[in-house]
């Protein structure tokens, strides 16, 4: 198995290019290959399912992209397609507009900026059928490991609470009460409560009983001073990765000020994470090694945004779609290689070992207990 | 290894000491089994030995409870994690991770073992815990008895010196116990563990005990398993047989009274049958029109097939015993009979007019057929038992009063303003049953209802079984509890992967299969005897004449 870092690199990688560009060739190709990767060495567990669920997602931002450009937005260029009466407003809202022409180029605008965000959904998306949630928490830093375990506690306890609901409803039929309507649901949500409690109660005296928590002793001014360097350094990447991300033509884009916010960022976070770690005792069974795959299929991804953005750099007009005049997108070269390399971890990334006990095992889960 | 010097522990608002005065010691290397009535305090007992109380739950404890030299005082459980081991009640509940192998190694995470020795622990506890073909499954795929032994190899990785186990087998099928419970003694044999282990079933670990701890009313004696078990207020069947034989030294296990019972049973093959026949009135019950089948019933969840094609008949006045290993089929049957599972082909007909219950509604349900589920307290949510009976009345417009007078023919004396939830196991499931009995349904089905409770609890639930039969009522309860069925059950019937294994009176299914008989007709064999009560009156009756 490959480490689950290693494909978050490469899905970050796809997405920073993505989020350059409305350049809708470069949009499908970066989908085709996150598509084709997913394809190629997704494993067979329920979180991998997940790829067809972000596509869809994609689909609906287009269409709610495509909407609003229609009902609100300013039309471009002047191929009418439909024409539409605008309607009056008064002149405090004088900045909207509402109905208006519909214009070809108006569209093509909106599909190409929602493709944009779609694809960025996909590579999130990829990144989530592609690397196990349970594995990424056993890779991440001892600082930010127990935080982590809360959260993945918190997700097994969704599907548990359903399975809740379902059995108090039946208790309430066994009553000979409602079990369905406003009723019903009312009456079934405080024994859920209350026994979701009860489990969380339990399950934190077993993990207490199990060692968790147990920390070395560090003096409390370094323990102050590493939470003030993880909490700067986290709100420095986040300035910095946001004003590193903007479109040069886009409004308000400093990204002058990007890069040293997002240097100091990661170096103030990387020694947070360092001094906090030393708290920890915690060891790893069986960590994922980062060996020479994880280095391969990392670089692709990075290859990729390195390509789009080098693209930026040398021809800025080749990242945007036409709109006015209406013409065929540029193809880049540089960001045309970098994409292609992308998809390299199809064959790149080893393939997948089958589990032997799965294998002999037939699926037979335990559903009595559900049905109880 | 363990000792409790001058322990008492108070939670706040309650009346008296939960641990009054407790002295303790368990010395290295002992099996001590702790024995005591339901809510007597074993849970706070085990749990005050990992800190867990006071640190985690509160309360007020004074004197000292000592493991392996660290006092609990100044030692919260996370910091006892390397020296005690416990594993609660419900193994899922404790989870961590989501397989086994990520399970074993987790609690030497947090203790920070060297990644090459916990490798090879790993391997040794997957070895000794018989857990190795399902290394990588996902903890929610396995058996009950697999995930009781992960849940134990995950405290046993860590290197405990001491190991607590509360009630590992209570939910299991008879098979899935003996594995938990072997594995726990080779522990004891092979790695020289110290384990204290509450049990509500003693007739499965008496036998290997070293020490038997007994408590009640928060006071705590111990001595050797013939000393203790000779006054104890819970004792094992052979015990029982035992005491009222008087014979000396009394029998703790099956081998230990077949020896002793050896003359009575020689007198016994000298005298006609009949006398030991005259105890079992089954073939003979008047037995009532049926009310409740299943006519080729299948069903399925997803491609998983519970029930492939199953027929049977219920009639009043029946007391049938559903057995069978955890997920044969038998929650599904039970759950088809009351509309909560569709049947994938095949008919369900319940009440006295064999209605199909799928998709009827809850308050023509209720008048044919009630389920008392595994776990009883779902069916409560009023904040009194009181208000539980008022509303019982109100849903199935009975004249009001009559849940409460059921209640009080069942367990009498519960006080009418105490919340469902302080109420004792034995309590909680006689309140449920009252509160299903008061639309007085004919057919009465029980799923596992003796999981909580105790010797005592379990012969008043089978006098209210008895008599609820008597009434006419059909009585289907599955259980694991061999030692139930034979002193209450008039019909077996067994299920396997939701087939028909067998299907019979108790004495002739139960008898001729190992797994399932229970302890004295074991002892009698050959003799067609199932119960304490039976065999001393066939062993006085020969004696006597």
């Amino acid at each position: 198995m490959l480490h689950p870092g290693a494909w978050w690199v490469w899905a970050l990688g796809l997405a920073a290019a993505a989020s350059r560009t409305t350049n809708p060739l470069l949009l499908i190709l970066i989908l085709a290959v996150a598509g084709l990767v997913v394809t190629a060495r997704k494993p067979d567990a329920p979180w991998a399912r997940s790829f067809t669920v972000f596509l869809k997602l994609g689909l609906f931002v287009i269409a709610i992209r495509v909407v609003f450009q229609v009902i609100l937005g300013t039309p471009i260029g002047d191929h009418v397609l439909v024409a539409l009466p605008v309607v009056p407003l008064p002149t405090w809202l004088a900045a909207i507009r509402l109905g208006g022409d519909i214009t070809m180029e108006s569209i093509i605008f909106a599909v190409c900026d929602g493709l944009r965000l779609a694809v960025l959904i996909a590579c999130v998306g990829a990144a989530n059928s592609l690397a196990s949630p349970t594995r990424l928490l056993k890779a991440m830093p001892p600082a930010l490991y127990e935080a982590g375990v809360a959260v993945v506690v918190a997700m097994t306890f969704a599907p548990q609470l359903v399975t809740d609901v379902g059995r108090v409803k039946q208790a309430r039929r066994l009553r000979g009460r409602p079990s369905t309507g406003i009723r019903g649901a009312l009456g079934a949500a405080m024994p859920v409560f209350e026994g979701a409690m009860d489990r969380a109660v339990t399950l934190a005296a077993a993990m207490d009983s199990r060692g968790y928590g147990r920390t070395k002793y560090l003096p409390a001014r370094v323990r102050h001073f590493t939470a003030a360097l993880m909490l700067g350094g986290l709100v420095g990447v986040c300035i910095g990765l946001f004003s590193l991300l903007q479109t040069s033509d886009s409004p308000g884009g400093h990204q002058e000020v990007g890069e040293p916010f997002l240097i100091f960022g990661i170096l103030a976070a990387a020694l947070g994470m360092y001094l906090g770690g030393k708290r920890s005792i915690r060891s790893r069974y069986r960590p994922d090694p980062w060996a020479i795959p994880e280095w391969l299929v990392s670089l692709c991804g990075v290859a990729a945004g390195v390509g789009v953005i080098a693209a930026g750099r040398w021809e800025p007009l080749s990242l945007s779609m036409p709109i006015s005049p209406l013409a065929w997108p540029a193809l880049p070269l540089v960001a045309l290689v970098g994409i292609v390399l992308a998809a390299l971890p199809a064959i790149l990334a080893p393939e997948l070992p089958v589990s032997k006990s799965l294998q002999r095992q037939a699926p037979a889960p335990q559903l009595t207990e559900v049905a109880a | 290894m363990i000792r409790f010097e001058n322990v008492s522990l108070t939670y706040p608002d309650t009346a008296g000491p939960t641990l009054s005065n407790v002295n303790l010691t368990i010395t290295e290397g002992e099996l001590a089994v702790l024995i005591g009535r339901t809510g007597s305090g074993k849970s706070t007992l085990l749990r005050a030995i990992n800190g867990l109380v006071p640190h985690f739950t509160g309360g007020l404890l004074t004197g000292r409870v000592i493991v392996d030299g660290r006092d609990t005082r100044t030692h919260p459980p996370r910091e006892l994690a390397d020296v005690v081991g416990l594993v609660a009640q419900d193994p899922m509940s404790g989870f961590v991770t989501d397989t086994v192998e990520e399970e074993l190694a987790y609690g030497m995470e947090t203790l920070g073992v060297d990644p090459q020795a916990m490798r090879r622990r790993v391997e040794e506890a997957l070895d000794l815990l018989g857990l190795a073909d399902v290394r990588d499954r996902p903890l929610l795929s396995l058996s009950g008895g697999q995930r009781q032994r992960t849940a134990i190899g995950a405290v046993l990785t860590t290197n405990p010196a001491v190991l607590v186990l509360d009630e590992p087998t209570s939910a299991l099928d008879p098979g899935a116990a003996e594995e938990v419970l072997a594995a726990i003694q080779r522990l004891v044999l092979d790695l020289g563990l110290t384990v204290l282990m509450a049990e509500h079933r003693l007739e499965r670990v008496v036998q290997y005990a070293d020490a038997i701890v007994v408590i009640e009313d928060g006071l705590v004696r111990s001595g050797t398993p013939a000393q203790m078990l000779a006054e104890s207020p819970v004792v094992p069947p052979v015990v029982e047989l035992g005491r009222q034989m008087g014979w000396s030294p009394l029998p703790l296990s099956v081998r230990d009274a077949r020896r002793a019972g050896a003359p009575a049973r020689a007198a016994l093959a000298q005298t006609p049958l009949d006398s030991t026949a005259a105890s079992h009135d089954s073939q003979t019950r008047p037995i009532g029109e049926v009310v409740a089948e299943c006519d080729h019933l299948s069903i399925r969840y997803g491609g998983f097939v519970a029930i492939p094609d199953l027929s049977l008949t219920f009639r009043r006045g029946e007391i049938v015993a559903l057995m069978g290993r955890n997920g044969a089929g038998k929650s599904s049957l039970l759950n088809s009979l009351v509309g909560l599972v569709k049947p994938r082909s095949g008919a369900v007909r319940v009440g006295a007019d064999l209605a199909d219950p799928w998709g009827m509604a809850g308050s023509h349900l209720i008048t044919r057929v009630g389920l008392v589920p595994q776990e009883a307290g779902d069916l409560l949510y009023a904040q009194s038992v009181h208000d539980e009976c008022v509303d019982a009345d109100r849903q199935t417009s009975a004249p009001s009063g009559t849940a409460r007078a059921l209640l009080d023919s069942i367990a009498p004396g519960i006080d009418d303003q105490t919340h469902p939830r302080d109420l004792s196991e034995g309590q909680r499931l006689a309140l449920v049953l009252a509160v299903v009995l008061t639309s007085s349904p004919p057919v009465i089905l029980l799923d596992e209802p003796t999981r909580g409770l105790d010797y005592p609890g379990k012969k008043q639930f089978t006098k209210v079984l008895a008599k609820l039969a008597d009434q006419g009522h059909c009585i289907v309860m599955a259980t694991h509890d061999v030692e139930l069925v034979a002193s209450a059950a008039h019909r077996v019937v067994i299920i396997a992967d939701g087939d028909l294994v067998a299907d019979g009176p108790t004495s002739e299914v139960v008898v001729s299969s190992p797994m399932f008989a229970p302890q004295v007709s074991k002892v009698m064999r050959p003799f067609d005897v199932l119960t304490v009560a039976q065999a001393v009156q066939a062993m006085r009756s020969v004696a006597q004449g």
